[in-house]
């Protein structure tokens, strides 16, 4: 049983706080990212690429450095401090993910190396309309043409899909909607003809975009993975995303507590600082109760990430998503309860915080998802 | 970063595991599993098998009888014991005075309470809360006014748990009634059997006699019956209850709890087939087992954090542990009373009136509805939650 960070661990975690206190040292200057080309700081990402963060979990065949989930916990965590806009889930973590569990040698050595380079961001085109929360249950199809590919099908919410430079699209190439077996996983370059990309915004200020693929015409290499198997790749992926959400939620959970701390202390109303007030005293503990509990389950996630045991992993990250979605949600709202009406405004940073937990909050699956998960499995595998 | 105990860790864990599970008498752990009523002699028993052990008081000081375990050791203990149902060692004695004693006692103190202390051949009760002083403990008013070689006590204590199994009683009594409130108290040893102490039974509403009410007339205490210096009670009392830090949110027992919830909901019939198969039922367990997993893990961090560093800076963790892990007992009470659905209701055993029937529901189900009612004071005692809460905001937050 150990809680430390590693020597290396901690050094991470200092230089990626540094870095990006720094780059979002003025809130007005996230503003300013967003009004960037593709809806984030092209300047960050290149110092996050500089700081070796987005070669954290790859193979050093692939140019990466060997990390795990403790590592990717700790990137996530100061970004969700700091509300930052990068597409280090979307690219590293998503895209790279799968890439780096499916793609042969040569597919890995051509897009890796460049994905922790900088040069190239992932996104990963999976979610549509009627799936909700379900992994498997996917409807757009790829077809054999020739020595090819022809996709058909509707991508509603790809993360960061607007500024990738690849896209990873889930397609059947066999069975029917929602069966586990025939789903595979195809790379392609957005700009390629069949394909519509429409960028968007998100509620909570980043950027994702809706993919229509309409006959679009891929070469065979364009296959990631066996064809039809790609359903435990993508699963452990999702279970990645989780940890790595869990891990932001709680870095967005701490900034949000220690600015509505600060608010009580400066905000003064009937003559007194309204954190003398014993009702907005207590609601304020239990938020501190809320992060701390948030904290243990995204640690709790890390750490099962990697156990061997499919079943009892996949129950262990239900419990932490649910839990943490519900205390993300609840943190946000209680925060803005005690901004009062500050926090109702676009120029206050506390709201955007909130809007950012609503949206981890919904993201791979809300708390009712999980918590039925969870249930359905019959309980809790054992630790220690 | 890592969950799983080590080798020697797992090895420790099954010799506590195997030692319980053969040495303490099964019915007796039972009993606590069932979160029934245990007599005066379960007690005894218990603490006298762990204490040949070596069991008893790992915590204290080594030639005292402590072990000079680790704080994840220590933490693995006090797991053990509940997800055992072993009793605890009792916790007046051992984690209360028995630290105090032994860290601000005199020499002839420690030699003369120390060994019957960890051996149970002195029970101890606590004579802190009164009537008029419960959150607001500063506020006590019994008094202890020195006449010549002794103290002349008088006042009452109340909700004293299991004064009528003690020999001795240790108090926070006032000693400078000219002081401010938390500078006049002194800590005082008083043995029941002195004249002028009477004891009556609190009644609570689950039907047990498990407080008392303990009355002071005029009570004469040997002056050498007091520990450390004269009004300095207050310091030691913070002290005794700084201790409480491991096990505060009994985690092994309401795991223990939510276990036994779970086996008995897959017994007890309900529809087509038992209580299990009902989807609330079951993602409302498992919500419970959720938090019981996050608040284990909160627990193992502040268990690590008295491994790594000096644990001197303001922790919110002792309340944290305390609100959450009295909130998940009350939930795992609440649940087995729900299980039993209306075979709660029958109420064969009353200990009070002398009542013991045959059983109308299943045998376990007598005690479901009692065990939640009494499960409501594990919110209340302690520094009662909202205690806590302003232990947070204003220790920790600033507030």
């Amino acid at each position: 049983m150990d809680f430390d960070l590693t020597e290396e661990q901690g050094m991470l975690a200092d230089s990626v706080g540094r870095l990006l206190a720094d780059a979002y040292s003025d809130f007005g200057r996230r503003k300013a990212y967003r009004a960037e080309p593709r809806g984030y700081a092209a300047a960050n990402w290149t110092a996050f690429a500089e700081m070796g963060l987005l070669g954290l979990p790859f193979a050093a065949d692939d140019g990466g450095f060997e990390g795990g989930p403790v590592e990717t916990m700790i990137v996530m965590e100061a970004l969700g401090r700091h509300l930052a806009l990068e597409p280090f889930l979307a690219s590293v973590v998503l895209g790279g993910g799968l890439l780096r569990r499916l793609g042969s040698e040569a597919q890995r050595r051509a897009i890796l190396p460049r994905v922790v380079e900088g040069e190239i961001v992932l996104a990963l085109a999976h979610q549509e309309r009627q799936a909700r929360h379900d992994l498997h249950d996917v409807a757009t199809t790829a077809r054999r043409d020739g020595a090819g590919w022809v996709l058909h099908g509707a991508k509603g919410v790809v993360l960061h899909g607007d500024g990738a430079d690849r896209i990873l699209v889930t397609a059947r190439t066999a069975g029917a909607r929602r069966d586990r077996d025939g789903i595979s996983i195809f790379l392609l370059d957005p700009i390629a003809p069949g394909i519509v990309r429409r960028g968007y915004a998100t509620q909570d200020g980043l950027r994702a975009a809706e993919l229509v693929l309409d006959g679009a015409r891929l070469p065979a290499e364009a296959l990631i993975g066996p064809e039809g198997g790609a359903l435990p790749a993508l699963e452990a992926v999702a279970e990645d995303a989780i940890a790595a959400l869990c891990a932001e939620a709680v870095g967005a959970m701490q900034a949000l507590l220690d600015m509505t701390v600060d608010y009580l202390k400066q905000r003064t109303q009937f003559g007194q600082a309204i954190g003398s007030f014993q009702v907005l005293q207590h609601r304020a503990a239990d938020m501190l109760v809320m992060l701390e509990q948030a904290r243990s389950m995204a640690m709790y996630a890390a750490m099962m990430v990697q156990e061997k045991d499919a079943a009892a992993r996949r129950t262990a990250l239900s419990a932490a998503k649910a839990l943490v979605s519900r205390l993300a949600d609840q943190l946000g709202k209680e925060a803005v309860q005690l901004h009062g009406g500050i926090a109702m405004t676009e120029e206050y940073k506390a709201g955007h915080y909130f809007k950012r937990l609503a949206m981890i909050a919904t993201l791979f699956g809300d708390a009712d998802h999980h918590l039925r998960v969870v249930a359905a499995s019959g309980g809790l595998p054992e630790t220690g | 970063m890592d969950l799983r105990y080590t080798a020697d860790e797992i090895a420790f864990r099954d010799e506590l595991r195997h030692f319980f599970r053969t040495q303490v008498p099964a019915e007796i752990r039972r009993k606590v599993s069932e979160g029934r009523k245990l007599g005066r002699d379960d007690y005894v028993t218990t603490q006298k098998i762990l204490h040949e052990a070596g069991y008893a008081t790992p915590n204290w000081p080594v030639e005292w009888g402590g072990r000079d375990w680790s704080p994840v050791q220590r933490y693995i203990f006090s797991e053990e014991v509940q997800a055992c149902a072993v009793p605890q060692p009792l916790s007046f004695n051992v984690n209360m005075v028995g630290p105090v004693i032994a860290t601000f006692g005199s020499e002839a103190q420690k030699a003369r309470f120390l060994p019957p202390t960890a051996s149970l051949d002195i029970w101890w009760a606590q004579g802190f809360s009164e009537p008029g002083a419960g959150s607001d403990l500063a506020s006590l008013k019994t008094s202890a006014k020195p006449d010549r070689d002794h103290f002349v006590v008088n006042g009452q204590k109340t909700w004293t748990t299991l004064g009528q199994y003690a020999d001795w009683i240790f108090c926070l009594v006032r000693t400078d009634p000219a002081a401010k409130k938390q500078q006049g108290i002194s800590f005082l040893l008083i043995d029941l059997e002195t004249p002028g102490i009477t004891i009556r039974p609190i009644i609570t509403i689950d039907g047990g006699h498990e407080v008392n009410e303990v009355f002071f007339d005029d009570v004469r205490v040997p002056a050498e019956n007091l520990v450390g210096q004269l009004n300095k009670g207050w310091d030691y009392a913070k002290f005794l209850l700084s201790n409480e830090r491991i096990g505060i949110a009994r985690i092994g027992l309401t795991k223990e709890r939510l276990a036994r919830v779970k086996r008995l909901a897959q017994e007890t019939p309900a529809g087509e087939g038992t209580v299990w198969d009902d989807p609330d039922f079951r993602r409302r367990l498992a919500w419970s087992e959720i938090e019981l997993k996050a608040l284990e893990i909160t627990q193992m961090r502040v268990v690590a954090a008295q491994r790594s560093k000096a644990a001197d800076k303001p922790d919110p963790s002792s309340s944290i542990l305390k609100i959450k892990g009295s909130e998940l007992q009350q939930a795992a009470a609440e649940m087995l009373k729900d299980v039993a659905g209306p075979y709660a209701l029958p109420r064969p055993e009353a200990e009070e009136e002398g009542l013991n029937l045959p059983s109308v529901g299943p045998e376990w189900a007598d005690a479901a509805a009692p065990l939640f009612f009494n499960t409501r004071k594990v919110s209340i005692y302690g520094g009662s939650n909202e205690i806590q809460r302003n232990i947070i905001a204003k220790a920790f937050l600033g507030l």
